[in-house]
């Protein structure tokens, strides 16, 4: 069945086009614009980065790997994938079901829906941890019969996990809605038309034209859900070896005068983007792989 | 043709009614309850209940506390600092998404991975390796010091570390938009007669319009209620170098949860305001174009186009 | 229909997603609160910054002592954050068996807002619950260029003066307290003369950190300053350890006894049935090891040997008391630190 929906694809042909004359810049504009851009991109990424580099290594091999084989160090690194483990899938299933809601359907109040979606977004971390606060604390709502009851929600890891989901709330939403509206809904009303159901049309068309968002979208919550410092600061109790994520723990060591230790657990961090991109770039090679041996040997038009 | 009809959404997904226009597409049932729900328990739920907690504030004492000199000169500096932030990436973001997407050249990939950092590196880092590079005694401060410039612990460093930690926003939301970007459009506008700077403006400039005022909102938000990174390379003096989050951090320090909650409110308020704002600006052009091809007229690009060539 | 049973099993699926959740969570909590068994037991010390190595020593000393005297493995578990954060999240639950804090105040926080331990708190322990002290000193950089004696050098005009923020930083606030204690003793007691005096000497700061150790960094680290307000041995630690060469300590006129004091949560030591490891972990420092292990860290003993036998570490000061001076700590925090207090008023507008 599915395999009669041929035009799954066809409109994205991937990154790679020949570059004729008419429809691109001179010679000189590209490299001024590409100029601009590497300097801009210089400034505030490569130099701050070669500061953490540069620190995590100022006395050699050694004492980095010392400073990330601590062992409150390791528990951190748990901890931070651990969470980012949770929160992440959750968001990825939240944010494609409001993309689907949000792009596909016009509806009143969208406007406000998609604000709503936001808001994590512009509420401050230190907010967002201390609403949990509120929430689950001694002198919260439902905090003194949970504690009570043994159950602890702040102060441990479930609190840091709700503070990860919370601060990379709207990034997969905010990723592939942009792209899911630009594509409207022609190819999506041919399916349906030709009898696909819901679910065939999602995973067969709308979810391979938006995959560079979705992908996109991932990448940038897992690394924020990862990165999260203020809020997850805020729920965290700061327990060396048993409450701290990665940033937690920089953070303290950092202050215990470890300045190498400190930049050796950041680079981790820094490292994860690189790590991402060559994800990335696998996904991408696959998949015009996949598209070269299917236009071989499917014949298909 | 805004025709919008009450439908009854199946019972499973405990909808109510919703004022939708009706479409051919499934699933708008279930991603919607789903959505509101998810919505509802991680977001709405803590933060309404959490106002409602703290907000043990008089209307009149609310205003006071929300209005004080020290909170307005906070502001200033919050929104205005995220503002110049967020307008600097929305130019940055374009152009650096635009030459990582369209051009080739010697150590892209690095610079494309690189594009996330301000996320995985943790603010408190971010705001360490900052003020490492533009005190007086850093690799870059030292050289501005010598241009009489000094961006640490002035607001020039906040401006500097808004900046930063909303760069990735515009950069990833234009890149996948360009990248799915029908090269047809540019085709024919070429063959039309309409130079690059035309093509530019009248074509592609439309399509990733939506995309980047949303990069533009993001980073805005984003940047207005940042603490961890900004507390390193501010000066953190009242009435002068001081956030608004510090502002409330130091309220939730002194127990004042309600003016820590009031103060966090208004923020807040100003925040919903500007992406509601920035939201219902993006659905109306998305709707003007729709609308104009539902009229049989020529999609938004080609438009645009015939009016270019009119112009000439 | 097909369609009506794959959305069922959609919402099954994140049903029982949400179950696995939950069962995660619920078994991270229980092991994140783990309670001791009869072989082995953990206690929770939530401290302020600068005794992150102080405790790191004495804990092996009292596992030591604690194996030795019962047989029981103990492991003390450290939280360490500015002192109000952590009367702040002791408040808010959390499960702190003993807190060793940088001012009284922030104890009496926690016995006022949570009731988790009695008022009177403070008189449990021997010489007001601190088996150790502080005081606050002057940091400058080698040679001391700027030639700073005592306090009254630190509002003199181009001289710039490093210290954390009172708001949020206890020793912060001892810092300030010193500052005034001095410019009120010049003046003959005018507190207006002390206002102006604090006000000039803020006027001289130009970053207020967030904590006393931020504050550290700011100067050793980035450079900033020409003089660092600070803990005695946050500043003892920087010249025999951090920037050893570098820096030299110049001890003012008059300063501040700082009394950082110790206590047990009752409610939650009770909870979980661990008061008596609790209680000895807090008396054991007022022992003869004890006491040694604060005066190597740079904290002054209140044991008479062990001062003795450090005193050429410590050198004398005059030293007023908060309570003394300033009627004790809640009436301190109200007049200089609370929402509008003295220290607001150096920063009015206009």
């Amino acid at each position: 069945m599915a395999t009669s929906l041929t035009w799954t694809g066809s409109k994205s042909s991937g990154p790679s086009f020949a570059a004729s004359g008419a429809l691109t810049e001179s010679a000189s504009l590209r490299w001024i614009l590409i100029g601009t851009a590497l300097v801009f991109l210089s400034v505030f990424l490569f130099l701050p980065l070669a500061v953490v580099f540069s620190s995590a290594l100022e006395r050699g091999i050694g004492a980095y790997l010392a400073g990330i084989r601590d062992p409150d160090a390791l528990s951190a690194i748990r901890l931070t994938l651990l969470a980012a483990g949770i929160a992440v899938p959750l968001n990825m299933v939240f944010g494609v079901a409001a993309a689907w809601a949000l792009g596909k359907f016009d509806f009143i109040g969208k406007s406000i829906l998609i604000s709503l979606i936001d808001l994590p977004f512009s509420v401050s971390p230190v907010v967002s941890g201390f609403i949990y606060v509120l929430m689950f604390g001694l002198q919260g709502l439902l905090g003194p019969w949970l504690i009570d009851h043994g159950i602890r929600i702040i102060f441990a890891v479930p609190g840091i996990i709700l503070a990860t989901i919370f601060v990379t709330f709207p990034f997969v939403a905010r990723e592939l809605l942009p792209t899911v509206q630009a594509q409207g809904n022609d190819e999506e009303e041919a399916a349906v038309s030709l009898g696909a159901s819901g679910w065939q049309t999602f995973w067969h068309v709308t979810l391979p034209n938006a995959r560079w968002a979705l992908i996109y979208g991932v990448i940038l919550c897992n690394a924020r859900a990862m990165g999260e410092f203020g809020a997850v600061s805020v729920v965290s109790g700061h327990i060396r070896g048993l409450t701290n994520t990665m940033p937690l723990h920089i953070e303290v060591v950092y202050d215990d005068y470890q300045f190498v230790a400190a930049f050796a657990v950041a680079s981790l961090l820094a490292l994860l983007g690189l790590v991402t991109l060559a994800v990335k770039s696998l996904i991408e090679w696959q998949a015009r792989r996949a598209a070269q041996i299917a236009q071989a040997g499917g014949g298909e038009p | 043709m805004a025709v919008y009809s009450t439908r009854f959404i199946d019972p499973v997904n405990l909808m109510p009614l919703v004022l939708k226009r009706r479409s051919v597409i499934p699933g708008f049932g279930l991603a919607f309850g789903f959505t509101v729900l998810y919505l509802s328990l991680l977001v709405l739920i803590p933060l309404a209940a959490a106002f409602l907690k703290a907000s043990a504030l008089s209307w009149h004492e609310f205003w006071q506390l929300v209005l004080s000199p020290r909170a307005m000169a906070s502001y200033r500096l919050s929104f205005g600092g995220s503002l110049v932030g967020a307008i600097a990436n929305l130019f940055f973001g374009v152009l650096a998404a635009w030459v990582l997407v369209r051009y080739d050249f010697p150590g892209k990939g690095i610079l494309d991975s690189l594009v996330d950092l301000p996320f995985a590196l943790p603010t408190a880092v971010a705001g360490i390796s900052l003020a490492t590079l533009y005190s007086p005694n850093g690799w870059l401060g030292r050289l501005l010091a010598t241009l009489g410039v000094h961006i640490a612990y002035t607001r020039m460093g906040v401006i500097v570390a808004l900046t930063f930690i909303g760069l990735p926003f515009v950069v990833r939301t234009v890149q996948p938009v360009l990248q799915d970007l029908d090269r047809e459009f540019e085709e024919a506008a070429a063959s039309l007669g309409a130079n690059r700077w035309q093509t530019f403006t009248r074509v592609l400039l439309p399509s990733i319009f939506p995309a980047a005022l949303t990069g533009f909102g993001l980073a805005f938000a984003r940047a207005v209620g940042e603490y961890g990174s900004v507390i390193f390379i501010a000066g953190n003096m009242p009435m002068r170098t001081e956030i608004t989050p510090l502002l409330i951090v130091i309220k939730l320090q002194e127990y004042d949860y309600s003016g820590a909650t009031a103060i966090a409110i208004f923020m807040l308020m100003i925040s919903f305001a500007m992406l509601l704002g920035i939201n219902l600006l993006q659905t109306w052009s998305g709707r003007q174009g729709r609308a104009e091809s539902a009229r049989g007229e020529p999609s938004r690009p080609f438009e645009s186009l015939y009016v270019a060539e009119g112009g000439q | 229909m097909a369609q009506r049973t794959r959305k069922e099993k959609f919402v099954a699926r994140l049903i029982s997603r949400r179950k696995a959740l939950l069962a995660i969570a619920g078994s991270v909590a229980a092991f994140a609160t783990r309670t001791g068994a009869a072989s082995r037991v953990s206690i929770l010390n939530v401290s302020y910054d600068p005794t992150r190595e102080l405790y790191q020593g004495y804990n092996v000393a009292f596992g030591k002592y604690w194996k030795s005297k019962t047989g029981q493995d103990v492991t003390v578990e450290q939280s360490h954050n500015g002192s109000g954060a952590q009367a702040r999240a002791v408040i808010d639950g959390l499960p702190a068996d003993v807190v060793t804090l940088a001012l009284a105040y922030d104890i009496d926080a926690i016995a006022d807002k949570a009731k988790l331990l009695p008022e009177n708190w403070q008189s449990r322990l021997p010489e007001n619950s601190t088996p150790y002290t502080s005081t606050i000193v002057l940091l400058v950089r080698s040679g001391n260029p700027k030639g700073i004696k005592d306090w009254d050098d630190l509002v003199r005009p181009g001289v710039s003066v490093i210290t954390p923020n009172p708001k949020t930083s206890g020793g912060a606030r001892w810092n300030f307290l010193g500052a005034w204690a001095y410019a009120l003793g010049r003046s003959g007691g005018s507190k207006q003369h002390a206002q102006e005096f604090v006000a000039r000497l803020y006027k001289n700061v130009p970053v207020l950190d967030s904590g006393a150790r931020g504050s550290t960094n700011t100067f050793v680290e980035r450079g900033l300053g020409d003089v660092l307000i600070a803990w005695e041995n946050e500043a003892l630690l920087v010249t025999h350890n951090l920037g050893r060469g570098k820096f030299q300590i110049v001890v003012p006129s008059i300063s501040i006894l700082a009394e950082p004091p110790v206590t047990w949560v009752d409610k939650n030591v009770d909870r979980k049935g661990a008061k008596a490891v609790a209680e000895e972990y807090l008396k054991y420092l007022y022992s003869q090891e004890g006491q040694e292990i604060c005066a190597q860290h740079f904290y002054r003993p209140r044991l008479q040997s062990v001062a003795a036998k450090y005193a050429w570490q410590f050198p004398e000061v005059k030293l007023v008391t908060v309570d003394k001076q300033f009627g004790g700590w809640r009436s301190a925090q109200q007049t200089f630190f609370a929402d509008g207090g003295v220290f607001d008023e150096i920063y009015r507008p206009g």
